[in-house]
């Protein structure tokens, strides 16, 4: 009896702390399993960096304490990922969504979730080129630069390298075809020739028929617009096997330790980009996560860091969590005026926009929003020499 | 003549190694499933998923005795650590068995209670994978990669286009022949193999014969547990190990056990082969190929593709609505689906 009656009174204290200065409950939408499941742990872990920087400081609304809630995206899975944000909205009352990954999903999230509720969705990691126009009441961001850019600059580094005809492969989703689709434009455009445009679907058993029909189109080179655990790898595999290809472009989504494990030296030549900055914003946002164990230079591991924090710092200048005020803020922290923002400074931030200041967040991946608020994109072109990754320019 | 050459060549890099390899892999499988549905009359859904499980077991292990400094050289190492993945995985199918189809099989539940049953199992394992192994793309084949490389065919035959054979890509086919073979002879010819044969046809009869229920089920999980690892193992070996694609085999597996007829092995293995093939050669761009044969002004613009590869898939579940339509019990008569 002791017991109970002392465990009411510590909730009740509790009840009553909470009232004062509230807890502040953030989503935290990715695709925990599915296709691109090995991305996400490092991805979540970074944007709970952020969030237990801002909850640690004290200064977030008025001492206020933040909450990060996971839920699963899937990837593929519209229907569970939009049950998933249901649920993070309704049950959880989380004042805004860090996320999803996945085009598919953001999307379906977005339509079917954010917009009747009326949440804020900061994605830091969807890249299909349809959110730039889509409808979306002022609550739809994200810290990824939309594909139309990475497939002009992909184009571009193509034609630089001297190569005329390329075969095209893209994983079969929102992703991979506004990518290739926006490259294929882009490279027709500079006078390049397209032997074949084929789609491939995500995780399938067998790629030989793949394999198979971009050896028949032929070309200089080969370019895969899609995720190395979904195919991306097998038709590469497939490719240099068959002794049809010696030299492949790799996107965004092909950039990762898992390809070059395997192949050892067989793919030195072939190029890529992938969304990547050399401001000083990455350099210390790595070595602040090292010591959690997260490598900060992982793809869009930055990015969720940055999508985070900007939901955070945004209701700090709104002075409420409420998503229909921080929508209004979320421009005006990530970009100029005001003092620069690198990552591990968030509870600076907090202070000057206590104090009425203004900030332009930089991050770890040199946020700035453009157009409906999406990032202006700052890309690395790589090329694997010796088997590694090695970086050649900065664009 | 020179030209024929060049064009068979092609073919048989794009379509027919491929295209064999696959149909190997995928008859494996479906032997796995065919046997549970010939013996214990249902659709084991949690194949893929006890073909992953063996599988992962063999890489721990294999893993485990590379770090021994112990190779198979020029075979895969996991070659020799697939008896003990079968052992443990067999372990856990028999427990599984135990603590649920047992009840269902005590209770006389209808076909479509094991179905659900096992979708269950599934979502376990599913679990279970990634909690020991994680979600992620694992590699584990060494030992030799080629029998034959593509550069080094061209280069001595003086053509245009190469031939690669991976070791990978034979010892499928002949794992699959042999077990094919013998898991014939085994249901033919021993005593064993005979009673299976007979619970199958007609259970009541089978008991009343003497036929020990319990061991036909613990014999029928053996062979199907046996043939999952087996699967599993050759076709990580050949393309990769990753827990999500074992469950994205179920789908052509069943195709192919399906379009063979259910319950039969023969079918299971020919209809590994027509599901694999069928993919392969309706999405093939047939442009080189022609372009070796016609004469040059004949030569084709287009990429001559009947199918954009797009639409695989539904080129073998057209084929199998087919046979489903024009003979339900499938090519060689199996039970009726």
């Amino acid at each position: 009896m002791k017991k109970v009656s002392m465990f009411a009174m510590a909730a009740l204290l509790s009840f009553c702390v909470q009232s004062k200065a509230e807890e502040v409950k953030i989503g935290i939408l990715l695709s925990f399993t599915g296709p691109i499941e090995e991305l996400v742990g490092p991805m979540a872990e970074g944007a709970e960096f952020a969030v237990a920087e801002v909850s640690d400081s004290g200064l977030f609304l008025g001492g206020s304490t933040v909450t990060p809630v996971r839920g699963d995206a899937t990837c593929v899975d519209a229907g569970a990922a939009t049950a998933a944000a249901e649920r993070l909205v309704t049950a959880d009352k989380v004042s805004a969504i860090m996320g999803s990954d996945c085009s598919g999903t953001t999307g379906a999230v977005l339509q079917n979730v954010a917009l009747p509720n009326g949440i804020v969705m900061i994605s830091p990691a969807s890249t299909s080129p349809g959110f730039t126009t889509v409808e979306d009441d002022g609550l739809f961001f994200r810290t990824a630069p939309s594909d139309a850019r990475q497939g002009q600059l992909m184009a571009e580094i193509i034609t630089e390298r001297g190569f005329g005809s390329v075969a095209v492969t893209f994983i079969n989703n929102d992703y991979g075809k506004g990518l290739a689709d926006s490259f294929a434009a882009a490279f027709e455009g500079m006078g390049g020739e397209i032997t074949i445009n084929a789609p491939h679907e995500v995780g399938k058993a067998d790629y030989s028929a793949e394999v198979a029909a971009l050896a028949a189109a032929g070309g200089d080179l080969m370019v895969v617009a899609g995720y190395i655990g979904e195919g991306g790898k097998s038709i590469v595999r497939g490719s240099i096997d068959a002794g049809s290809f010696d030299t492949f472009v790799f996107p965004d989504g092909m950039y990762g330790d898992g390809l070059l494990d395997d192949f050892g030296n067989e793919l030195d030549g072939s190029f890529g980009q992938a969304p990547g900055t050399d401001s000083p914003g990455l350099a210390t946002f790595a070595e602040l996560v090292s010591s959690a164990g997260i490598n900060g230079e992982g793809p869009f591991i930055g990015e969720s860091y940055d999508a985070a924090a900007l939901i955070l710092l945004a209701m700090q200048a709104a002075g409420s969590s409420e998503s229909s005020m921080l929508k209004e803020k979320v421009m005006d922290v990530a970009n100029a005026p005001g003092e620069k923002i690198y990552p591990g400074e968030l509870a600076k931030a907090l202070e000057i926009l206590a104090n009425g200041g203004e900030i332009d967040y930089v991050g770890a991946s040199s946020v700035e929003l453009i157009g409906p608020g999406e990032s202006a994109g700052n890309y690395r072109e790589f090329e694997v020499q010796n088997g590694a990754w090695e970086t050649v320019a900065f664009r | 003549m020179l030209d024929l050459v060049n064009a068979l060549t092609l073919l048989a890099n794009f379509v027919l190694i491929p295209g064999i390899t696959y149909g190997s892999q995928l008859g494996l499988g479906a032997l796995g499933v065919t046997i549970v549905y010939g013996i214990l009359r249902f659709s084991n859904f949690a194949h893929g998923d006890t073909m992953a499980f063996g599988t992962m077991v063999t890489i721990l292990l294999t893993l485990w005795i590379q770090s021994l400094g112990i190779t198979f050289y020029p075979l895969p190492t996991a070659l020799l650590m697939v008896p003990f993945g079968v052992v443990i995985t067999t372990i856990l199918v028999l427990g599984i068995d135990k603590a649920v189809y047992a009840h269902f099989r005590q209770v006389n539940a209808p076909p479509v209670m094991f179905v659900i049953a096992s979708v269950g199992v599934m979502f376990v394992l599913q679990g279970l994978i990634r909690l020991i192994i994680g979600p992620d793309d694992q590699s584990f084949a060494d030992g030799a990669r080629f029998i034959l490389r593509a550069r080094e065919f061209k280069e001595y035959f003086g053509l245009s286009e190469g031939l690669s054979i991976k070791v990978t890509q034979l010892m499928s086919l002949v794992v699959t022949f042999l077990l094919v073979i013998s898991l014939f002879w085994f249901l033919h010819r021993t005593r064993t193999g005979k009673s299976l044969r007979a619970y199958s046809d007609n259970r009541d009869l089978a008991q009343l014969s003497g036929i020990n229920p319990d061991r036909v089920v613990l014999y029928t999980w053996i062979l199907a547990t046996a043939l999952a690892t087996i699967a599993g193992v050759l076709y990580g070996l050949d393309k990769s190990f990753k827990p999500s694609v074992y469950f994205q085999l179920l789908l052509p597996i069943f195709a192919a056990a399906i379009v063979g007829g259910l319950g039969n092995p023969l079918g299971a293995f020919v209809g590994g082969f027509v599901v694999a093939f069928s993919e392969i050669t309706i999405t093939y761009a047939y442009k080189r190929f022609f372009a070796y044969l016609l004469p040059e002004e004949l030569e084709p613009t287009t990429l001559l593709q009947l199918l954009g590869t797009e639409y695989k898939f539904a080129v073998s579940f057209l084929i199998l609505v087919i046979v489903l339509l024009i003979r339900p019990s499938g090519i060689f008569a199996g039970k009726s689906a």
